[in-house]
């Protein structure tokens, strides 16, 4: 085996510290003028290959790819000040996201191109939830997979993979090439350093449009309605004990 | 799967409660209780981690405190005030109307209710109040200040009751008036961002409504979500936005307050500019309820920013701090809201005790937290980039990170948020808030370390009293927390620091309280700050203004 040839999709998402807000319309939440950052599930796939390199393990190379608006080259900086070796900048307008099986198509184009034989990728995106892109990844790959990592470990073609499951753990081993989703208690993702962060911004960032890949735009789904969980009801301030019982009464609870 | 999921909502729903956050959550007041046994000004004990090793749990039990006045014998009651007679509390009774103002402990015993304002949240103070009055208008409040001056009764004014001096706990039998009840927004320009606010509004309400607006309180401080801004004007607090946005002296436009014989001191202006006459609300703010009570205030807030960053140093030495400071405030300049430093002890204390992770690798001597907020993002990163690249080519600093989203602010922030906390950790800790000439700053960090090492005081085993001595603060404001951790009290610890660091401050010409005020613990070292003339000016306007002394008693000067 040559080496390990990690590709590592990230996707830019509102920062999950933020509460999303849902726009007039009621078709998407309000996106502009929010603070966004990586999804914090695919730090940790970059945290991951980073680490993988460390532990000495061949690595020839960690690609960092995203699909979206000209915004989605920070989180690629982002990532390559994290360890990845360079990005690959797939343009697509923020209002034709791509669903998840549009992603699995781009991927899969891509794994080809760049010749990697391991994908590391976030189980889920936080802003979409849809937790679907691995899977159908390994489905059009025809790979071998292991979602919800909590621990890798790689030895020659042999990857093993602890992962999560109701009440308790599984251990899988599959050999390269193989996808590899990641779960919250895989690693605890590093800060970018500063002279790391002046590296990546000379790292190379290949810009490309989804025709580059032979694919076209086109959605399966419709978004009907986007509204907001109905508002927790404010509780009522009483004077004293004397309020207090009196309320309780006029409710029925006494 | 399950579990995961599970996590990844609970992260969501977290996030949904604090609304448009900017800043990370801080350190609530209550992680930080620290319990009063020494003597001197700066002594304080914490509680003991629990097993998980956070600092919390319930604050120890309300007769632990020692009474105020046994930890300070010299002072006497004064002889000219009343005693609280049956009819007084009848006479506030039906000032008042409802049972819920008026907590009585002269009639029956009622030591439970009033303990609370009796004794403060450092658990370090302690008063014998018997009577506690909670007005719900300027009105009454006048009223009851009226009748308490006929009746040389004397008053303890308090708010949210957070401070760190012992100025809002009475020390002998005062009344106290706590302005809880009087929690309403008056009004709010947009325009103009001019807010008119009760004096009992709490201070994150206070921000949570502003932010609404998209506007900001140009304060900020650990104790938000119980302090009220009446009490953070009587005491001019400083925190963590001032090197923004400038003290309260500054931002306050005008006050609502009554004077001890009733007068209504009616200054709540919403004018930025009014040159007419003598500026007498200035008065009030950092007065600490000596002269009057503040019931309302207008304050000039702030646009809120919408791009906060937030990076993390290494240096090498102090000389670099002041240099990156130099930098940050030449190339940041309207965007730096807050330039923190820790000294590298206050860093791995911070580690060891709560088993994160250092945001740096390697060691470095001193450490800044920088944090920017601005109105344009990219407008931000690209100063900031600018600024970043800049001091780590010319090696101001030895390395730094730069957080890349909320979660990694808030971490950030812990490491210096955490210090006070972590502290406590293995007993005790003296604690010291100075002004000093910021060249000057860390010297006095030096020198204490120096003095208690010279003593063999200062040890890695059990057999000494003090673990270190460390330095940190708001660099930006020239403010440094001076602490020493101690494993246990020891007087030739406290022989060694005073008066020698009161000293120390006063030939630099310092302050020896910077934000935290004069209260109860500092008033008998005014004299290190203030010259005689100057104290003897301030005793006359206390003496016109509250000629019988029955505000805030045996406080201040």
């Amino acid at each position: 085996m040559s080496g390990l040839r990690i590709l590592v999709p990230v996707k830019r998402v509102i920062d999950y510290a933020v509460k999303p807000r849902v726009n007039r319309t009621q078709t998407a939440v309000e996106t502009s003028s929010v603070k966004h950052s990586m999804n914090p599930f695919d730090e940790l796939s970059i945290e991951e290959a980073v680490r993988l390199r460390e532990r000495k393990i061949p690595v020839e190379s960690i690609t960092a790819i995203s699909a979206g608006p000209p915004k989605a080259q920070d989180i690629l900086r982002t990532a390559m000040a994290m360890g990845a070796d360079k990005g690959i900048h797939v343009a697509v307008d923020e209002q034709d996201a791509l669903e998840p099986l549009g992603v699995a198509k781009l991927l899969a184009k891509v794994v080809q191109g760049e010749k990697s034989n391991l994908v590391i990728l976030g189980k889920q995106s936080i802003d979409d939830d849809a937790g679907q892109t691995g899977q159908m990844l390994a489905g059009l790959l025809g790979w071998a997979q292991a979602t919800q990592a909590s621990k890798v470990s790689v030895e020659g073609d042999s990857v093993t993979v602890v992962r999560e499951v109701d009440g308790g753990v599984e251990t899988l081993r599959a050999a390269l090439p193989m996808v590899v989703t990641t779960d919250l208690r895989l690693n605890e993702p590093r800060y970018a350093s500063l002279p790391n962060i002046m590296k990546a911004k000379k790292k190379p960032l290949e810009k490309k449009k989804l025709a580059d890949y032979g694919l076209e735009l086109g959605a399966r789904l419709k978004t009907v309605r986007v509204t907001e969980p109905p508002p927790r009801k404010g509780g009522v301030k009483v004077d004293d004990v004397d309020g207090m019982i009196g309320k309780l009464k006029e409710l029925g609870a006494l | 799967m399950a579990t995961s999921c599970r996590f990844a909502a609970s992260l969501r729903r977290a996030s949904l409660n604090a609304r448009a956050p900017t800043r990370p959550r801080r350190f609530q007041p209550a992680a930080v209780h620290v319990r009063w046994t020494g003597s001197t000004s700066a002594t304080s004990e914490p509680h003991q981690p629990d097993d998980k090793e956070t600092v919390k749990g319930a604050p120890a039990p309300a007769k632990a405190i020692t009474f105020t006045s046994d930890t300070y014998p010299d002072i006497q009651r004064e002889p000219g005030f009343s005693k609280l007679t049956q009819e007084h509390v009848e006479h506030f009774r039906e000032l008042l109307g409802t049972e819920s103002a008026v907590v009585d402990g002269v009639s029956k015993d009622a030591s439970e209710d009033i303990e609370p304002f009796n004794s403060d949240w450092m658990r370090k103070y302690r008063g014998h109040a018997k009577l506690v009055l909670k007005p719900q208008s300027t009105e009454e409040v006048s009223q009851i200040l009226k009748f308490c001056n006929d009746n040389k009764l004397a008053v303890v004014p308090q708010g949210g009751n957070t401070g760190l001096v012992g100025g809002s706990v009475p020390v002998f039998d005062e009344i106290v008036i706590n302005l809880q009840k009087m929690d309403k927004i008056r009004s709010f320009d947009e325009v103009s961002g001019i807010l008119v606010a009760d004096a009992g509004v709490i201070l994150e309400v206070a921000d949570n409504f502003l932010a609404e607006k998209n506007h900001i309180f140009p304060l900020d401080l650990g104790a938000k979500g119980s302090c009220q801004i009446g009490g953070n004007v009587a005491t001019n607090a400083g925190g963590l936005r001032l090197l923004r946005y400038g003290s309260l002296h500054g931002n306050v436009l005008g006050i609502e307050a009554v004077l001890p014989d009733g007068t209504i001191l009616d200054d709540l202006s919403t004018l930025r500019k009014n040159n007419t006459g003598y500026d007498l609300k200035q008065l009030f703010i950092g007065g600490e309820g000596t002269i009057g009570i503040i019931t309302g205030i207008s304050i000039l807030t702030p646009q809120r920013s919408p791009a906060i960053n937030v990076a993390y140093f290494g240096l090498a030495s102090y000389e670099k701090t002041q240099q990156a400071f130099r930098e940050a405030k030449g190339q940041l300049s309207e965007i730096l809201s807050a330039f923190e430093l820790m000294d590298g002890n206050s860093q791995h204390i911070v580690n060891k005790v709560t088993g994160k992770k250092m945001p740096l690798e390697g060691d470095h001597p001193f450490y800044c937290l920088i944090e920017t907020s601005g109105s344009n993002t990219d407008h931000d990163s690209e100063k900031l980039q600018a600024f970043l690249e800049h001091v780590m080519e010319n090696d101001i600093v030895e390395d730094g990170v730069l957080a890349q989203d909320q979660t990694q602010i808030q971490e950030l922030w812990s490491f210096r948020e955490g210090i006070s906390e972590c502290l406590g950790h293995w007993g005790g800790v003296y604690k010291y808030d100075l002004s000093l000439p910021i060249a000057q700053m860390y010297d006095l960090v030096n020198d204490v370390r120096d003095r208690l090492t010279k003593a063999k005081l200062i040890g890695d085993d059990d057999s000494y009293p003090a673990l270190d001595v460390i330095g940190y603060g708001h660099m930006g404001d020239a403010n440094l927390h001076l602490n020493i951790p101690v494993r246990r009290y020891d007087k030739k610890v406290e022989k060694e620091l005073e008066p020698y660091v009161y000293e120390w401050v006063q030939s630099r010409k310092g302050s020896i309280s910077a934000e935290h005020g004069l209260g109860i613990a500092k008033k008998a070292y005014i004299g290190y700050s203030k010259s005689d003339s100057m104290i003897k000016l301030m005793k006359q306007i206390k003496g016109l203004y509250d000629p019988n002394g029955i505000m805030n008693p045996y406080k201040y000067m």
